[in-house]
């Protein structure tokens, strides 16, 4: 019995009427936590209720509290027929079980209701009593912190980076649950929400068990998703990264640090691990009454994990460090211990040693009914298969990790599309649990650090790649060899050097395919999968070159998959980095050349697109330092040495032999126009229209060559749907409304963001899903922030000074706080800290001919460049049932409504984050039968995403903070039958809820702070939003 | 391919002013987007008419989810749903309560009613203000009326606490509020000369000296309606005009005060006993309500219009009714100094304001 929960009721606002006749209200609340039920008085005749209610105390244990959501209800009351429910409100109390975040939620929460929306508001006061020691109360997995900042939160070190931490639980959707047919939608639809809450709150439990196994304290980049399989159930899955974070001492004042600089590198990394290990051990007792309370409460079993320890033959790998990812020595070790995956897109200084590519995993599957509960075969075993091959991919490029990894999923009915991707890197040992190897690391750091190339240097072997690359001299430091293109799915380093500024880049894709049943279907689909993944690297490349750029960050490549299509999305931030190669041009070429005006109509064309690369190049500002011709090479080729680019998958194997594939090597990509749909990719090519001046985008944290950020910020979610005329659908129609839709959308992010010019959109993320045949839906969310033209305007030579700079200053911070791992840790910081990861694309040719080979011998895996892909159809096995808890987030506001920034970015510019509160989690149902009166479709969506919004900012303010970051709305479902004047939107968001500071507020705290601190962030001004 | 959904939804509520003034205006959308067209929206942003048409359709569904929020500015503070910075709530409020002049003086001292709210097909087709928008202003008239008719305390206080608005909106809205209780007569053709403001300055005036809330300040309704009392006792002052002898007293005291002073003095000696006997027998009528209605019908046509048909300058004026009503002091035996000065310093406010062309 560890805990006390206490609650009070205070007061209601803004009540709905309830009573026709009065045009009043006799409102109650029922306070509920597990199986205990509290309520209080009813407070007759009024909109207004003042309850103030007694403390209502609910003694319960660690695991309740960590599992269980309070439930809070509010009512009116009836005293002939059954008392009307008015709304709830969720709040999850477990950022009120670590001792460092928050110490009591109180304030204002929207009740909501999964009909009516948001019914007024609620006046909560939430506090708990820990009865136990300290020490005790943290070995239950209570104690473990989470964050969905996908680098080491600001105000934290790390200790050590352990490594990869999984969970999944399933369980039958209650949606589909035979009494959902006699309950309401209401019920229906809270049975549903309150099912997700528990599932995520056990999954969060284990998870936090996993990683006091592995002797951490905390989960960053923590990632949690839902597959709503339908029939089949319910998965709730997340992954995640163990560290050990020791809290830096209190931000607000930072002391003068007495350490030298390099004392601190040195030693502070290597010296925890001991002191760590007490809070280590991982506690069973708790473990096995889980297992045992939730079979009783749900009546369900624990489905199997794999990497749990229990059940599963993986179980004796699970504490497994990540131990030193060294090359070769440990490479064998390493292989059958544990996934060596980081979620973490971002790193502490040297973390980062080589990246090798992106690579990718995706396999069809098809879901079925669960059986026999009791069958092993799970989602988890699927999903091992994948990170199998991920890793064996990674393997090949001569790495031992994976950064920016990431997991998601597509289901269309019985068809589920599963996709891994992440960064082949080589890591630095250092931050990994073992020590030992500290001696060769060094070396290597040493090496890195200076330049500012390293992670771009290859980390394969260059006799024998894995893949067929142009390889040549780092243009930084001339000494190890660089590939010509490089792809990751990570943030951009922030001590890389960049030549200019960076940009949105997008491939887009669609491919119809035929109606069919299961396993004709997940044939189908898996058999197109190739064409989309090469399709959408052909974009990416050609879209690359015409910006004139070298290297994508933040890479997301994400195939939907729909009744009667497959749609590909893939966006990435291009860059010129200075340590790689110029891009060469893009040659087109026509196939038959007797025709004169068809040539003229190429070489107008040509002339097109060279001017494009002229004019990207002047609008990004890449104006890389001229080197001599012998080392760069001309930019454009002979014709002879062109390589060719096979651009449609339905060229026939005849022609394969025709491309001059030694000639791979080149820098020069030629386009060759040999049919109608050729024609329309290079016009597409052009299409794409930058964006209006003064406005930049990228999907990273920041954007590369800005780093005068003022404090004007505004996030912002925008949905669309398209519906397609069934008429001739083709690819190629497809293929232009797609485009066409993601292009609008943003040329209206634009419009409607242009009162922040100077600006840029960051963290762009779109996310397509097709929910019925011919509709398609896009998602984006995005944060918009202004910049000190100004300053954005500096040359590239001043941008480097800059760097140098912000180089000096990070030493300083290195004095403040010891071993400052997490390099970003200032909020206004402009490049994510993390030592990068790069990858390498094998030339476009080379990639080409590689994959022709691969199709030719049927192979299942394919391997294009630094990108692999193996398709496998499997029949899917039964589904486990779960049992799960949930919680929404936590509550409380102040009666004046504060500012509660959102942002999905992991600092608030021109601010310094001071505390974190602990991480909301929430999920929403939302449904109407009464679609046209709310405004159709779009008003419906508009007011709930509003209202999601409203609720987490409640949350935010209860706990005591003022902003989210690293905001991440993960699902967007929304149905609709206008037909019946209904629809239902299901959303699922999730964040670190943080108090921040502004840095002038600082200032003025402590004038002696450190002067880097401030002067490295963007100005802060006056906070917007 | 067509649009079935499309929204923006930002974490601070986006508010654009331009198209919340064609909103309140009552334009649909489509006329929304001409007009934003017409204004060179397109050539000076480089959008297309698509992205136009979808941004202005995701401001109107903003207006039209705020407007509830909008009928009780309260709630638009303390509400969570969207997050607006304080200056644009008070933004939002302000241009939201809002009226035309024109519309205003359509309908001012009418009874705000549903019979009213038919006529507003007429007063739209007239003023050429769209009915739409003619419906929010009636609707926000009448809304502000509901609100504070039963109060105690100034009108434009609680009016102001109620709706948030400023000062000046507050004090305009006590005037339309004022007028609509007690139903003055303002669309005679005799008295379109005059606008708002100069109704909203009577009003002012009235509502300071002339209501209960003049002398007692704990009364229910205490601005809204006419001391009674007050119109009853103005009977008194009939002997000013009926008493010959006070009459004529009183004329030779302003005409001795005014002798060279004046520009018009002839005509003002002329007209002097008429122009007291209107003033007065305005006073003594206040008891009817009917002709509580007619007060600025009278005072314009018992003195503004005889002053206006003999060109009185306006400077005359004041000096002629400063004269006017400081001379009763001297005059002996007349004992209701109190109450004449409680009527006429309102008056003569009045009577200055609404003396022009």
């Amino acid at each position: 019995m560890p805990g006390k929960l206490k609650v009070k009721i205070v007061a209601g606002r803004h009540l709905p009427v309830m009573d026709r006749a009065s045009d009043l209200t006799d409102a109650f609340v029922e306070v509920k936590f597990g199986n205990t039920t509290f309520k209080t008085d009813v407070y007759l005749k009024s909109l207004n209720p003042q309850w103030n209610s007694e403390w209502f105390k609910f003694e319960v244990d660690d695991e309740d509290l960590q599992d269980e959501p309070l439930q809070i209800t509010v009512l009116d009351h009836d005293t002939y027929s059954a008392n009307d429910a008015i709304g709830k409100v969720y709040i999850d109390i477990d950022p009120l079980l670590y001792s460092e975040a928050a110490t009591v939620i109180s304030g204002w929460f929207p009740i909501y209701d999964t009909i009516h929306g948001i019914r007024g508001e609620i006046n909560v006061v939430v506090k708990v009593d820990l009865f136990n020691d300290l020490n005790r109360f943290r070995q239950s997995s209570c104690g473990v912190k989470f964050f969905c900042t996908t680098s080491i939160p600001k105000c934290y070190r790390a200790v050590i980076i352990h490594g990869f931490v999984e969970e999944l639980v399933v369980n039958e959707d209650p949606e589909y649950q035979w009494i959902d047919r006699i309950r309401t939608p209401r019920a229906s639809n809270e049975a549903r929400q309150r099912l997700i809450s528990l599932m995520s709150g056990e999954l969060q439990r284990k998870i936090g068990l996993k990683v006091l196994e592995m002797r951490g304290n905390a989960v960053v980049g923590y990632l949690q998703c839902f597959d709503l399989e339908g029939e089949s159930g319910l998965v709730v899955r997340a992954i995640g990264t163990a560290c050990t974070l020791d809290k830096l001492s209190s931000p607000a004042a930072f002391l003068p640090a007495c350490n030298s600089p390099s004392k601190e590198m040195k030693e502070s990394p290597l010296a925890h691990p001991p002191s760590h290990g007490c809070r280590s051990t991982h506690n069973s007792p708790i473990h096995t009454a889980t297992g045992s309370r939730l079979t009783q409460n749900f009546s369900v079993s624990v489905p199997t994990l794999i990497y749990t320890g229990m059940g599963s033959g993986s179980a004796g790998k699970e504490g497994g460090p990540f131990k030193a990812l060294l090359r070769q020595q440990t490479q064998s070790a390493l292989e059958q211990r544990e996934f060596p995956f980081f979620t973490l897109t971002a790193f502490p200084p040297g973390f980062l040693v080589h990246v090798g590519g992106v690579v990718s995993a995706r396999s069809v599957k098809l879901l079925d009914r669960i059986h026999n509960p009791d069958e092993p075969e799970t989602r988890d075993a699927w999903w091992a298969e994948i990170r199998q091959e991920i890793k064996s991919h990674a393997k090949a490029l001569g790495c031992h990790a994976v950064v920016g990894y990431s997991e998601s999923t597509s289901i269309c009915e019985e068809v589920c599309i599963l996709s891994a991707s992440g960064t082949a890197a080589v890591l630095n040992p250092r931050f990994l649990q073992d020590g030992t190897v500290e001696g060769c690391l060094e070396q290597r750091i040493e090496e890195n650090l200076p330049a500012g190339c390293g992670f771009c240097h290859i980390p394969y072997d260059e006799l024998n790649m894995p893949f067929p690359a142009h390889l040549t001299y780092c243009y930084n430091c001339r000494k190890q060899k660089v590939p010509d293109v490089l792809f990751t799915t990570i943030d951009l380093p922030t001590d890389a050097t960049v030549v200019g500024k960076g940009c949105l880049i997008q491939a887009r894709l669609c491919r119809l395919k035929k109606k069919a049943q299961a396993e004709a279907n997940a044939t189908a689909i898996s058999n197109l999968l190739p064409f989309m993944e090469y399709e959408v690297h052909t974009q990416l490349m050609n879209k690359l070159k015409l910006k004139g750029m070298n290297a994508l960050f933040g890479l997301r490549i994400q195939i939907t998959v729909g009744e009667n299509m497959l749609m590909g999305l893939a966006s990435a931030t291009a860059v010129y980095l200075a340590a790689l190669p110029m891009p060469g041009g893009i040659q087109i070429a026509g196939k038959t050349p007797s025709d004169g005006s068809y040539e003229q109509h190429i070489s107008h064309m040509q002339k097109k697109i060279s001017d494009t690369i002229a004019k990207n190049k002047e609008l990004y500002e890449i104006n890389p330092p001229e080197i001599s011709e012998e080392i760069i090479g001309s930019p454009i080729p002979e014709p002879k040495q062109r390589s060719r680019l096979l651009r449609s998958q339905s060229e026939s194997s005849d022609e394969v032999t025709e491309l001059d594939l030694s000639h791979g090597k080149k820098d020069a990509f030629v386009l060759e126009i040999d049919d109608t749909d050729a024609m329309e990719d290079v016009h597409s090519l052009l299409t794409d229209v930058p964006p209006p001046s003064g406005f930049y985008s990228c999907n990273t944290e920041i954007m590369p060559g800005i780093n005068n950020w003022t404090s004007e910020i505004q996030m912002f979610t925008s949905v669309r749907v398209i519906r397609l005329s069934s008429l001739n659908l083709t690819n190629q129609a497809l293929n232009k409304n797609f485009n066409d839709l993601c292009e609008n959308l943003l040329k209206s992010l634009y419009f409607k963001l242009r009162s922040m010019i100077p600006c840029c959109l960051c963290h762009v993320n779109f996310t397509v899903s097709l929910p019925e045949d011919e509709l398609i839906q896009v998602t984006v969310t995005a944060v918009a922030i202004t910049f000190d033209k100004n300053q954005a305007l500096q040359t590239t030579k001043t941008h480097i000074e800059k760097s140098l700079q912000r180089a000096s200053t990070d030493n300083e911070e290195l004095l403040q706080f010891p071993l400052e791992l997490c390099s970003d840790s200032l909020p206004s910081h402009p490049f994510p800290p993390a030592k990068a990861t790069s990858v390498d694309y094998s030339s476009f040719a080379d990639r080409c001919s590689s994959w022709i080979e691969l199709i030719k011998l049927k192979a299942q895996t394919i391997r294009r460049g630094s990108i692999k892909t193996t398709v496998t159809v499997e029949k899917a096995s039964p589904m486990g049932e779960g049992n799960f808890r949930n919680r929404s987030a936590p509550p409380c506001a102040n009666s004046t409504v504060g500012v509660v920034k959102m942002t999905p970015l992991s600092f608030i510019p021109g601010a310094k984050i001071t505390k974190y509160l602990g991480i909301i989690n929430m999920f929403f149902i939302r449904e109407t039968t009464s679609l046209r009166e709310e405004g159709g479709v779009s008003g419906f969506l508009h007011a709930f995403i509003a209202e999601v919004f409203a609720m987490v900012r409640a949350h935010v303010a209860a706990l005591g903070g003022n902003a989210v970051v690293s905001y991440i709305m993960k699902q967007c479902v929304f149905m609709e039958n206008p037909n019946k004047n209904q629809a239902q939107c299901l959303i699922n968001v999730s964040g670190d809820a943080v108090i921040f500071v502004r840095e002038s507020e600082l200032e003025v705290i402590s004038t002696q702070q450190p002067t880097a601190n401030c002067q490295q962030s963007c100005a802060g001004g006056e906070v917007t939003t | 391919m067509t649009s079935e959904l499309d929204i923006f939804v930002g974490n601070t509520t986006l508010i654009d002013e331009e198209v919340y003034r064609l909103w309140l205006d009552g334009y649909s959308v489509s006329d929304a987007v001409a007009l934003r067209v017409r204004a060179g929206i397109l050539e000076q942003t480089g959008a297309t008419a698509a992205v136009l048409q979808s941004d202005t359709m995701d401001h109107y569904r903003t207006f039209h989810m705020l407007e509830r929020l909008l009928h009780a500015p309260p709630k638009l503070l303390h509400q969570l749903v969207f997050q607006i910075p304080p200056s644009r709530q008070a933004l939002l409020i302000e241009r939201y309560y809002a009226f035309d002049e024109a519309f205003v003086r359509e309908v001012l001292g009418k009874k705000l009613s549903k019979g009213t709210k038919k006529d507003l097909d007429d007063i739209s087709a007239k003023t050429g203000i769209t009915l739409k928008s003619c419906r929010r202003q009636f609707d926000n008239f009448k809304r502000v009326f509901k609100v504070v008719e039963e109060m105690r305390g100034s009108l434009a206080d609680n009016i102001q606490q109620h709706f948030l608005f400023s000062d000046r909106l507050a004090r305009d809205y006590a005037a339309i509020v004022f007028f609509a209780n007690n139903r003055f007569e303002t669309a005679k053709k005799k008295l379109q000369y005059l606008s708002f403001g100069d109704f909203a300055f009577c009003a002012e005036l009235m509502i300071q000296n002339w209501t209960l809330g003049a002398v007692d300040s704990q009364v229910d309704d205490m601005d809204m309606d006419l001391d009674k009392e007050f119109l009853q006792d103005l009977k008194e002052l009939k002997v000013l005009v009926a008493d010959k002898d006070l009459l004529d007293l009183h004329k030779s005291l302003v005409c001795t005060a005014l002798r060279g002073k004046l520009g018009v003095f002839s005509e003002m000696e002329a007209n002097f006993k008429n122009l007291s006997r209107g003033l007065v027998n305005v006073a003594a009528k206040l008891t009817h309500n009917k002709d509580v209605r007619d007060l600025f019908v009278d005072l314009v046509e018992k003195f503004v219009e005889p002053c206006r048909s003999d060109h009185w300058p306006l400077g005359d004026v004041r000096l002629f009714l400063n004269q006017y009503s400081v001379t009763v002091h001297s005059l002996d035996g007349f004992r209701h100094q109190a109450l004449w000065d409680r009527y006429m310093d309102t008056l003569r406010g009045c009577l200055l304001r609404l003396y022009h062309d």
